[in-house]
C-alpha cells in the first residue's frame, strides 16, 4: 500500500482523472469510465463507510484504478483499508509511517475473503 | 467445544502482539487517547469510573476448565486495583452508601461473556497474551463492530432442540472476526443463534436473530429476524427472511451488515443502531439487503457459500464427548440424602437447576451465582476454581456461561447427580433457585460502569435479602426480575416479567419499575418490552415495591399460575395500584 504524504496529495490535487467521493455516495452511481483515480473520505476514522465503499468500488465494479484514503487515515487502519480495496493512504500529519510496515506484517491471513483476496480461509485453506 | 486449529491459535496470538504494540505506543505518548480508544474497545478494555474493565469473549458461551482456570488467575493475579485507586473508589461509593468494592473477580454477563473490573492498563497486553494461552480473547466485545455471537446456554443437548446451532456460531465469529469493513459501523451489533424449539437467547432482541430451522423435507436453513434491541427505544426483530439456506448466511449477512453501514445514523448515537434504520426505511430497507444479496450472489460469485466440508470440519469439534462411566462413587457421594431437610433442598435442586438432556442419561446442571453476599453473576478467583474442578470432575471439563448469569455443566451424569449436588453446596454454588425470583439479572451498575445513573448491586442485594426463604421463595415460582443501572439495559430490565431501570434525578438515584416484558422463552412468551407503572420510586421503596407486586399476585393467581400469567390475565392496574400503594416519597417533589 503507498503511503502518500500531505504534500504530495496536495501537489496531485489538480490530477484531471481523479474524483473525490463523499462518504454517503453510492459509488455504483459515479460514470468510472476515464478515472484513474477515486479519493474517498474519513472524516473521522471511526467513521466506516468508506470502506464500503472501497470495497463496492473494487470487487462489484471490478475498478482497477486508485483507490486513495483521506482525511482522519492512522495507520492502525491501514491493513483493512488495503483489504476494502483502498492502495494508497494519505496518513494524517501526525501519524509516524515508521509504525506502519509491523502491520502489514503481523497477519499472515485472514478468516474472511475480502477485496483483495475475495475467498474465506475456509475455501481456501480447506480450514487447516 | 470448538477445538483451536494452528491458525486460529496463531491468529490470537497475533491479536495480543498486535495490542501490545498500540499500548506501548499509547504509553509512549505516539497514539494519543483518542486514536487508542476505539482500538482497545474492540479487544475489550473500557476504562471505567475508577478503573479500566475487560469484557473477555466467550464464544456462545462454551468455557472449558483450562480457559476457567485461567480467568481464575486473571481474576487472583491481575484484578487487583492499585492502593490510590482502591481508595478513591471506595470513598467515593461510600458516600453512596456502599460499604464494600470487591476485587479479585470475575463477572459473567448477559451476552454469555466474562468482565472484569480493576485490572490496570499497563498490565492489560499481559492479560491478553494469558488468555491467547488457552485460546482466548477480547476481540470484538465492545466497540462498534459485530459483537461476539450469543446462544442457547443448552445447544447440543436440548431435548427441543432442532438443529445444534454451535457449528453455525462459530463459523459465524471466525466470519466476524476483523472484518475489515465492517469494524466501524454506525454502533454495536449483535448476533444470536438459536436452534431449539424454545427460545433460550433473548433471539428476538438482537441486531439479528437467526433460528435454525429444518423444512419438512429436511432441508437445514435460517429464519432471519432484525432490528431487535433494548437501550433507550425497545424494539422487537422483525422478519427478513421466512427461509435461508444454511449455506448462505455468510453471504446474506454481508448484505445485512453493508446496507447498515452505509445507511445507518452516524449523527446520534441513540439512533444508531440498525433496529432504528429498520424502522425508519422499513420495506426499503429490505428491499436494498435483497438487491445487495443479489449481486452478492450474481457479481460477486457468492465466495462466502459455507461448504459442506467447512461445516463437517467445524461440526466435528462438537460431537458429544466420549461418555466414560462415571468413577465409583462413594456411599455418601451417591447416597440421596436422608436428612428430610436436605432431601427437600435436594429435590428443589432437582427440580430447578436440573435440566434433562438429549441423552437420557445425562443431564444440564446449573451452578446458581446467585447468592446473598455477592452481586448477580459475580465469582472469585476460588469460586472459578471450583467450576473448573466441577467442570472436570463432572462435566467433561466444559461449562457454560448462561445469558442469565450463571454457569451450566452439560454434561453431568445422572447418577453422578447427588454427589454434584453435594460438592457444589460445599462451594456455595447449589442454591436451588434458578429461574426463581433471586434467579435476577443485573449489570454491575453505578458501583463500577461510567454509564450508569444509579447503582444495581445494593438493589439486588435488598431484594435478595428479603426473599432468602426457599419455601416462600418456590411458592412464588418462576419469575423474570431484571435489572439496569441505566437506559442501556444491560440488565435487561426490558425483557423481565419485573424490570428495574436507574435513574438519576438532582444527583440522587431512582428507580422506574416496569412489568410484563419477555425474552421470548417459553415461560415469558413472545418477546415483548415491559410498561412502566409510574413514576420512579427511590432506593428504600423498591423492595417494597418488588413485595407488593408479589403480594398482588399471590393474592389474584389461580392454581398454577405463574406471575407473569396472572399479570397478562389480570392486567396492569391491579399491580400499578399495589407499586404505588407503598410509594413514600414523590419523585416530583423536592426530598
Amino acid at each position: 500500500m503507498k503511503l502518500i504524504t500531505a504534500t504530495a496529495h496536495a501537489a496531485q490535487s489538480e490530477h484531471p482523472q481523479a474524483i473525490a467521493l463523499a462518504n454517503d455516495a453510492d459509488p455504483r452511481a459515479l460514470p468510472l469510465k476515464g478515472v484513474a483515480r477515486i479519493d474517498l473520505h474519513f472524516p473521522k476514522f471511526t467513521d466506516g463507510r468508506a470502506f464500503s465503499q472501497a470495497f463496492l468500488l473494487r470487487r462489484r465494479l471490478r475498478f482497477t484504478g486508485e483507490i486513495r484514503a483521506v482525511g482522519d487515515v492512522l495507520i492502525d487502519q491501514l491493513v483493512q483499508m488495503k483489504r476494502s480495496g483502498f492502495d494508497s493512504a494519505v496518513l494524517r500529519t501526525d501519524q509516524n509511517p515508521d509504525f506502519a510496515q509491523r502491520q502489514f506484517d503481523r497477519y499472515p491471513a485472514f478468516y474472511q475473503g475480502d477485496a483483495e483476496q475475495p475467498q474465506p480461509h475456509f475455501a481456501a485453506g480447506a480450514g487447516a | 467445544m470448538y477445538q483451536y486449529t494452528a491458525f486460529d491459535r496463531q491468529f490470537v496470538a497475533q491479536r495480543a502482539a498486535q495490542y501490545r504494540d498500540q499500548l506501548e505506543r499509547n504509553l509512549a505518548g505516539t497514539l494519543s487517547d483518542d486514536d487508542f480508544r476505539p482500538l482497545r474497545l474492540q479487544n475489550g478494555w473500557y476504562v471505567q469510573r475508577y478503573a479500566p474493565m475487560l469484557r473477555v469473549a466467550v464464544p456462545y458461551g462454551e468455557l472449558s476448565s483450562r480457559q476457567l482456570r485461567a480467568l481464575a488467575r486473571i481474576a487472583r493475579d491481575y484484578d487487583q486495583p492499585s492502593a490510590v485507586v482502591y481508595e478513591t473508589a471506595q470513598s467515593t461509593q461510600g458516600k453512596l452508601g456502599t460499604t464494600h468494592l470487591p476485587t479479585g473477580y470475575g463477572h459473567f454477563t448477559t451476552r454469555q461473556n466474562v468482565q472484569f473490573n480493576w485490572i490496570p492498563l499497563t498490565r492489560s497486553a499481559d492479560v491478553m497474551d494469558l488468555l491467547a494461552s488457552v485460546d482466548m480473547h477480547g476481540i470484538q466485545t465492545s466497540g462498534n463492530c459485530i459483537r461476539n455471537i450469543t446462544s442457547d446456554e443448552r445447544a447440543g443437548i436440548a431435548v427441543d432442540e432442532i438443529v445444534d446451532p454451535r457449528p453455525f456460531c462459530e463459523i459465524l465469529r471466525q466470519w466476524s472476526t476483523l472484518h475489515p469493513e465492517f469494524a466501524f459501523l454506525p454502533r454495536k451489533f449483535k448476533i444470536a443463534v438459536s436452534g431449539a424449539r424454545e427460545d433460550r437467547a433473548a433471539t428476538a432482541w438482537h441486531d439479528v436473530g437467526l433460528y435454525v430451522l429444518r423444512t419438512a423435507n429436511g432441508e437445514i436453513g435460517f429464519k432471519v429476524v432484525a432490528g431487535g434491541g433494548m437501550g433507550r427505544t425497545p424494539i422487537i426483530a422483525s422478519a427478513l427472511r421466512e427461509f435461508l439456506p444454511w449455506n448462505q448466511v455468510l453471504n446474506y449477512l454481508e448484505a445485512v451488515v453493508r446496507v447498515y453501514n452505509r445507511w445507518g445514523r452516524r449523527d446520534n448515537a441513540y439512533k444508531a443502531r440498525i433496529k432504528i434504520l429498520i424502522k425508519a426505511e422499513g420495506q426499503r430497507f429490505v428491499s436494498e439487503v435483497e438487491a445487495e444479496y443479489k449481486d452478492i450472489i450474481g457479481i460477486d460469485g457468492a465466495p462466502h457459500t459455507i461448504t459442506q466440508h467447512e461445516l463437517d470440519r467445524v461440526a466435528a469439534s462438537f460431537v458429544p464427548p466420549a461418555l466414560q462411566e462415571p468413577a465409583p462413587l462413594t456411599a455418601i457421594d451417591g447416597a440421596l440424602p436422608a436428612d428430610p431437610k436436605e432431601a427437600l433442598d435436594y429435590s428443589r435442586w432437582l427440580q430447578q437447576n436440573v435440566a434433562p438432556h438429549k441423552n437420557p442419561a445425562l443431564r444440564a446442571v446449573t451452578l446458581s451465582f446467585k447468592r446473598l453476599g455477592q452481586a448477580p453473576g459475580d465469582a472469585n478467583a476460588s469460586q472459578l476454581e471450583t467450576a473448573a474442578e466441577l467442570a472436570d470432575r463432572f462435566s467433561a471439563g466444559e461449562a457454560r456461561v448462561t445469558h442469565d448469569q450463571n454457569l451450566l455443566l452439560p454434561w453431568v451424569h445422572a447418577a453422578q447427580l447427588p454427589a454434584l449436588w453435594r460438592a457444589a453446596r460445599q462451594a456455595g454454588l447449589a442454591r436451588a433457585n434458578i429461574r426463581l425470583l433471586t434467579d435476577m439479572i443485573a449489570c454491575p451498575g453505578g458501583d463500577f460502569c461510567a454509564l450508569a445513573n444509579a447503582r444495581s448491586i445494593p438493589i439486588a442485594a435488598a431484594i435478595s435479602e428479603r426473599y432468602q426463604d426457599m419455601d416462600e421463595l418456590h411458592d412464588l415460582g418462576e419469575i423474570d426480575l431484571h435489572i439496569s443501572g441505566c437506559i442501556n439495559s444491560c440488565g435487561h430490565h426490558h425483557s423481565g416479567h419485573i424490570g428495574i431501570l436507574g435513574v438519576d434525578k438532582d444527583g440522587r438515584e431512582w428507580y422506574q419499575v416496569s412489568l410484563g416484558g419477555a425474552d421470548g422463552s417459553t415461560l415469558s412468551g413472545a418477546a415483548q418490552a415491559g410498561k412502566v407503572v409510574g413514576p420512579s420510586f427511590g432506593a428504600a421503596e423498591v423492595p417494597d415495591v418488588i413485595e407488593a407486586l408479589l403480594d398482588t399476585y399471590r393474592r389474584e393467581r389461580q392454581s398454577g399460575e405463574t406471575f407473569i400469567a396472572t399479570f397478562r390475565r389480570v392486567g396492569m392496574d391491579k399491580f400499578k395500584q399495589a407499586a404505588n400503594s407503598v410509594r413514600q416519597t414523590a419523585e416530583a417533589e423536592p426530598a
